[in-house]
């Protein structure tokens, strides 16, 4: 919407125009997506949030706009000084035109043009010096605005990258949507418009203001007097339409409510010959809304009518006084000042209308910069580790020697600060968990006392009901989250001294929520190993089983893939996830519902590669299908947080127990 | 786009719901006409203050015109109060017609409609885009008739006090209009573009919030940022480039008026002074001169909002118009006579202009109250099978009757109710238990709302919750567990009283034990209803009179658990993967 804004915006109105409405889309319901307009963000509905401490809030935006563009704000300033007072010597033309040219003109028998002429060319220079300067901070702005705008963005992007999974956990998508969206649109609004405006109006109104002081005392008090009336109606008129604003805003999320409900069940209202009902539920929903829209737009229509009128009559006023006080003579106010003083007189409502109206968009500003705030202000994920991942070979004694280059077998680099020396030990894929317990919360533990110790080369497997905390423990193997005790090692070191990123290098992982980007088949799968070759990508598709869906697509590989892979079903999704997996040929793997989605037949095409996959690799599998788990080294039964029963398939059978009964389908 | 839409175009479509709000729609502009004539005459009224009570040293003619004046502007109040109530109301009811056409007309949508778009998509159509309609619409009726309205009157107040002067603003309008023609032009290319990108680039920012696990287990947030980085540079130039075009607005502007008031200042004055002007008028013209070129301004203004709305209201028309291509038949037949279930060489497919069938040459025979189980792999059609049933969708070739008579002769109402369908992907609505067992039947009795819940095993959980049946579900049924919310579907399903009741994988989360008794219990209790049962697993189904094993949008084979696990190869194998290690751990 920021051209439609601007647009009209373009004029800072050189002169007082006659028309103030002219400044009427600026209302509180102007533009297609007014300060109260499009039910964009949920959040955004109801009170407005209430803004601690705005000083704070409003300096810490102006320090990302002052960041890279001091030198812009302190030119569009000076630009702006330079032509506000470009446009009052222009008005200013206008009393000595009449009175100091034109008057004398009409009393000269033979009248001399020529001063007249270098009036107007002086005129015409500030004019010019006006145009300019107004020309020169516009376009600055566009560079400050959209800068800033640019550079916040990316900073929330790379800090909101940063943080740790329980952000994400803990806040909404929609809400974070909401910040690159709705929030940054505030900012853009005040900084582009709200922000110059301001500043305009602030110079204008001062230097109006000395100017019609200079020239009549008492009408400039009249005026003033006029200003402070207005300000008190639109006032009261604003806060009126404000409380209806907030009931429409109120409406609109109840109706939004109802309709995004009922659409997302519409097949099954269609099931259950539902139509009729949702109608009537929602007509009444559709018709409160009506009336509520109504009201709040009506009173913000009105407001711009009553400015415009009251400015009119203290055009009025003043001219009346004024011509009786012209007419007298006795206060020395000729025909030409009054003539410039009523136009002073429009110069001066209207930057003040316009500071009132700026008002409410910095208030949004302001409460969009809190909430981007907050983001920016989240703790990082915290990594304190030092141990690294690297390529590595034996050299003739067995000693491993680190190597730049790939050599297909990796090494834990770990410096050891107090000797001052480095060791290497073999990435071998030993992971062992020690007494961990665990809670999203620390006052409620999902994970209590797990024991575990897989070698290297081994599958494990965790089952049980959901919510049993099976994908829970993975999640700690790579530190997604942080574990509250207990100790888990890899390798024999201790997780929290491996690097993060190396800790998750060394983790392939198909979650059990297939995630896709947008871009191609192949830069989908190349997501595992931004170095693969096309080659590597084709032999991983085919290892996922992958191929032959893929050739299909209308453009094989190349196929794009948008909205999260929403032009492949489901199972598609997950074998382009394997596949993924493969490629990045990590030395330990989990899989956590990998192939949940993918019916039998099929898996049993993907177990092969999955074999493949998993072979000389310790990996981690969750799944609820049996056949799946079955040849597991040792599989886990997970009940409420702990590990109930484990050993090999037979064992369990032999036990007789929980695995056992979940196995044959006996009643628990 | 639908040929409605042809004919009548977008604009045409969407201005037949004005409806009741026509009289509104129409008085608005006219009374604005009463604003805009008050606002020409002010300045004239001006004008005479100065020439005739300031000059002429006229005290009585001075107070004359200022009365005239205040009357003047209270009548501009008046008409700019009216005008402002009533374009409120037409937006605002202009707005409410719409949004009841759109929703009403989903609600007639079929399937295949409903799949065409997204939820997103219609929810957004229904909201944002209607909203913009509403304000460009308040937009359009204060503003249209108004700039041009301001522009001619003060054109011709200033033609008859100076057609000299007057001459010089109608140069100034064309050229001005000329330059703003060109720069909106550009700016809305630009812009057009710019939205696109910054919407791509706001998409990938969802993408990463949702996708964050991916993005940190393989480490790949300096990829995603300087991925980001790049699309934020390509917004920003994009936005500069937009900018610029804008920027030159106001200079061009501000040029504009700044030369018209110097050329008349010194036109003016020589004019003044060979006394064919008075001072008075040169200030009423210098005002006139503002009331145009901000008229035009205003022109083009109107003119972006109108072209940025029109997307949106294409998307709204496009909705409105969509014909739903399931409709009841003339005539239809109001009862079903009983559950049998013929399908005659029926083949399907999704799209008309789809290469491939989904089904081909389907024939089955269904006796009324026969179990029949569904078995098959992911993709071999067998939801897109029992949809057909209910005229979920229509057949493309040949014809499924239920009791004997084409589903298409059907009242769908009727149909629906006689054929229930538990839906793979189900929806509890917001409300209680109670209030959402009720979609079955509007009028059910707790005592039937009970009944059904302990077919459906459903009762055991609903009646340990804190307030029973009253317990409010949340919007999507998140407070209960997948087998609940699965459990609570199929008792929503039963209170109809059906004669056929097709299961579409509504068991999968349900553990064995349970999914066992809830079989155990339609065997005895709706003995006479048909079940079709489509299941994972084999043993879901295996009780089943006779079970369809599907394959590739074809039968494979239609028996009994027994003959099949003889003669049939793909049952078989299923059979054995699923009874030697291949059961569910679900609960």
């Amino acid at each position: 919407m920021a051209e439609a804004k601007k647009v009209q915006n373009g004029p800072n109105s050189p002169k007082g125009s006659n028309d103030s409405q002219n400044g009427g889309p600026k209302g509180p319901n102007g533009g297609p997506k007014g300060p109260n307009g499009g039910p964009k963000g949920r959040r955004n509905m109801g009170p407005r949030p209430k803004i601690e401490n705005p000083g704070k809030i409003f300096k810490r935006i102006m320090s990302y706009v002052g960041k890279k563009y001091k030198i812009h704000m302190v030119i569009v300033i000076i630009c702006i000084i330079i032509s506000v007072l470009a446009n009052v010597q222009g008005t200013l033309f206008t009393q000595k035109l009449i009175d100091d040219y034109i008057i004398p003109l009409t009393s000269q028998k033979n009248p001399d043009f020529k001063p007249l002429l270098n009036a107007i060319l002086k005129v015409a220079v500030f004019y010019g010096i006006g145009i300019v300067t107004t020309f020169l901070y516009s376009y600055l702005m566009i560079f400050v605005n959209q800068g800033t705008l640019k550079n916040l963005r990316e900073e929330m992007f790379s800090h909101m990258e940063s943080l740790p999974i329980k952000y994400f956990d803990t806040h909404a998508h929609g809400d974070i949507m909401s910040m690159y969206t709705n929030d940054i649109d505030t900012l853009r609004q005040m900084i582009s418009q709200s922000i110059p405006q301001f500043i305009n109006s602030a110079i204008t109104v001062v230097s109006v203001l000395i100017s019609m002081i200079m020239m009549s005392l008492p009408l400039t008090i009249i005026s003033l007097f006029m200003v402070f009336v207005t300000i008190m109606i639109s006032g009261k008129l604003a806060s009126l339409s404000g409380s209806y604003f907030k009931q429409q805003q109120e409406d609109l999320g109840a109706l939004n409510g109802e309709i995004e409900e009922m659409i997302h069940g519409q097949k099954v209202v269609k099931v259950f010959n539902h139509e009729e009902k949702n109608i009537e539920r929602f007509t009444e929903l559709n018709d409160k809304l009506y009336e509520s829209a109504n009201a709040a737009n009506r009173t913000a229509n009105i407001m711009m009518p009553v400015n415009a009128q009251l400015g009119n009559l203290s055009y009025v006023i003043c001219a009346v006084v004024g011509g009786v006080m012209a007419i007298s003579g006795a206060t020395g106010l000729t025909v030409g000042r009054l003539v410039s003083f009523l136009t002073f007189n429009k110069s001066f409502s209207m930057p003040i209308n316009q500071i009132s109206m700026q008002f409410n968009s910095i208030i949004m500003a302001l409460a969009g910069g809190q909430r981007i705030f907050e983001l920016l202000d989240e703790k990082s994920e915290v990594d304190n580790g030092y141990v690294e991942l690297v390529c590595a070979e034996a050299d003739k004694d067995g000693n491993i020697v680190e190597r730049d280059e790939y050599t297909g077998r990796w090494a834990w680099k770990h410096y050891h600060k107090d000797s001052d020396t480095t060791t290497y030990v073999w990435q071998k894929g030993e992971v062992v968990l020690d007494g961990v317990d665990f809670g999203y919360n620390d006052d409620k533990m999902v994970l209590h006392d797990i024991e575990l110790y897989a070698k290297p080369g081994q599958k494990i497997a965790f089952v049980g009901a959901t919510g049993a905390g099976k994908t829970t423990i993975t999640n700690l193997i790579n530190r997604f989250y942080d574990i509250q005790d207990g100790k888990i090692r890899y390798d024999g070191i201790n997780i929290n001294k491996i690097k993060k990123a190396d800790l998750r290098h060394s983790l392939g992982i198909v979650l059990q929520d297939t995630h896709l980007f947008t871009g191609t088949v192949k830069e989908n799968i190349r997501y595992g190993n931004l170095y693969a070759s096309d080659e590597d990508v084709v032999n991983a598709a085919k290892l996922a089983n992958a191929h032959g869906f893929i050739k299909r697509l209308p453009n094989g590989y190349d196929t794009l893939l948008t909205g999260d892979g929403a032009n492949l079903s489901q199972g598609q999704r997950q074998l382009l996830a394997i596949a993924r997996a493969a490629i990045a040929n990590p030395p330990a793997l989990i899989l956590d519902e990998a192939t949940s989605s993918i019916d039998t037949r099929t898996e049993r095409l993907v177990q092969d590669g999955m074999d493949k996959l998993m072979s000389n690799r310790t990996t981690f599998v969750i799944a609820h299908r049996l056949s799946t788990v079955k040849n597991s080294d040792c599989i886990m039964v997970m009940d409420q947080g702990r590990i109930v029963e484990r050993g090999n398939h037979d064992d369990l059978i032999e036990q007789k127990g929980y695995y056992y009964r979940l196995y044959t389908g006996a009643a628990s | 786009m639908s040929k409605e839409t042809r004919k009548k175009g977008t604009v045409g479509i969407l201005l037949s719901y004005v409806k009741e709000y026509k009289m509104v729609s129409i008085l608005t502009p006219i009374v604005m006409l009463g604003e805009v004539l008050m606002e020409t005459i002010i300045p004239k009224i001006m004008g005479m203050i100065v020439n005739e009570g300031v000059k002429g040293g006229n005290l009585t003619r001075l107070y004359t015109l200022g009365a005239i004046m205040v009357v003047a502007a209270l009548l501009s109040l008046t008409f700019g109060v009216l005008a402002g109530s009533l374009s409120a109301k037409a937006s605002a009811g202009f707005a409410k017609n719409l949004r009841e056409a759109a929703y009403k007309n989903i609600q007639t949508y079929s399937f295949s409609n409903i799949d065409k778009y997204s939820t997103a998509g219609l929810v957004t159509r229904l909201t944002t885009d209607i909203t913009n309609i509403q304000n460009a619409y308040q937009m359009i009726l204060r503003m249209c008739m108004r700039s041009p309205a301001m522009l001619i009157f003060a054109m011709v107040m200033s033609f008859s006090i100076s057609p000299k002067i007057a001459s010089v603003y109608l140069i100034a309008v064309v050229i001005l209009g000329m330059i703003l023609a060109i720069i909106v032009k550009f700016a809305m290319k630009y812009f057009t573009e710019v939205f696109k990108k910054y919407d791509d680039l706001n998409a990938s920012v969802q993408e990463n919030v949702s996708a964050i696990r991916v993005v940190k287990a393989y480490v790949r947030e300096d990829y995603e940022k300087s991925k980001f980085h790049k699309a934020a540079e390509n917004v920003y130039k994009l936005f500069i480039k937009a900018e610029t075009a804008v920027v030159l607005n106001s200079p061009v502007m501000t040029l504009t008026v700044y030369s018209c008031i110097l050329l008349i200042s010194w036109m003016g004055a020589k004019m003044i002074v060979g006394g064919d002007l008075q001072v008075g008028d040169l200030s009423t013209l210098l005002a006139y001169c503002m009331n145009i070129l901000m008229s035009l301004m205003m022109l083009s203004f109107i003119f972006v909002m109108i072209t940025m709305s029109v997307a949106s209201a294409r998307r709204v028309a496009e909705v409105i118009t969509e014909q739903a291509d399931i409709v009841n038949p003339e005539d239809p037949e109001m009862e079903v006579m009983d559950g049998s279930i013929t399908f005659e060489n029926v083949s399907f497919k999704y799209k008309k202009d789809a290469d491939d069938f989904v089904l081909k040459d389907i024939n089955l025979s269904i006796k009324s109250g026969e179990t029949i189980g569904i078995i098959g792999g992911t993709g071999s059609a067998k939801s897109s099978l029992v949809n057909l049933i209910s005229r979920l969708y229509d057949v493309s070739e040949g014809s499924v009757k239920v009791g004997g008579i084409d589903v298409r002769g059907y009242d769908l109402k009727a149909l629906r109710d006689q054929v229930s369908v538990v839906l793979q992907n189900n929806v509890l609505f917001s409300g209680s238990v109670y209030d959402n067992l009720r979609w079955g039947k509007e009028d059910a009795t707790e005592e039937e709302c009970r009944k059904a819940a302990e077919l459906a095993c459903a009762d055991e959980f609903v009646s340990k919750m804190p307030e029973g049946y009253n317990t409010k579900i949340e919007q999507g049924g998140s407070n209960v567990s997948g087998g609940q919310k699965q459990r609570l579907c199929i008792a929503r399903a039963l209170i109809k009283k059906p004669k056929i009741l097709i299961l579409d994988d509504s068991t999968s989360a349900v553990d064995t034990a349970t999914d066992q008794k809830i079989r155990t219990a339609f065997r005895e209790e709706i003995p006479g209803t048909t079940k079709l049962i489509i299941a994972q697993r084999i043993a879901s189904v295996q009780d089943a009179d006779r079970i369809i094993v599907m394959e590739d949008g074809r039968i494979d084979a239609f028996d009994t658990h027994e003959n099949l696990l003889k003669n049939n190869e793909i049952y078989s194998e299923v059979y054995e993967e699923q009874t030697n290690g291949g059961g569910d751990f679900d609960d």
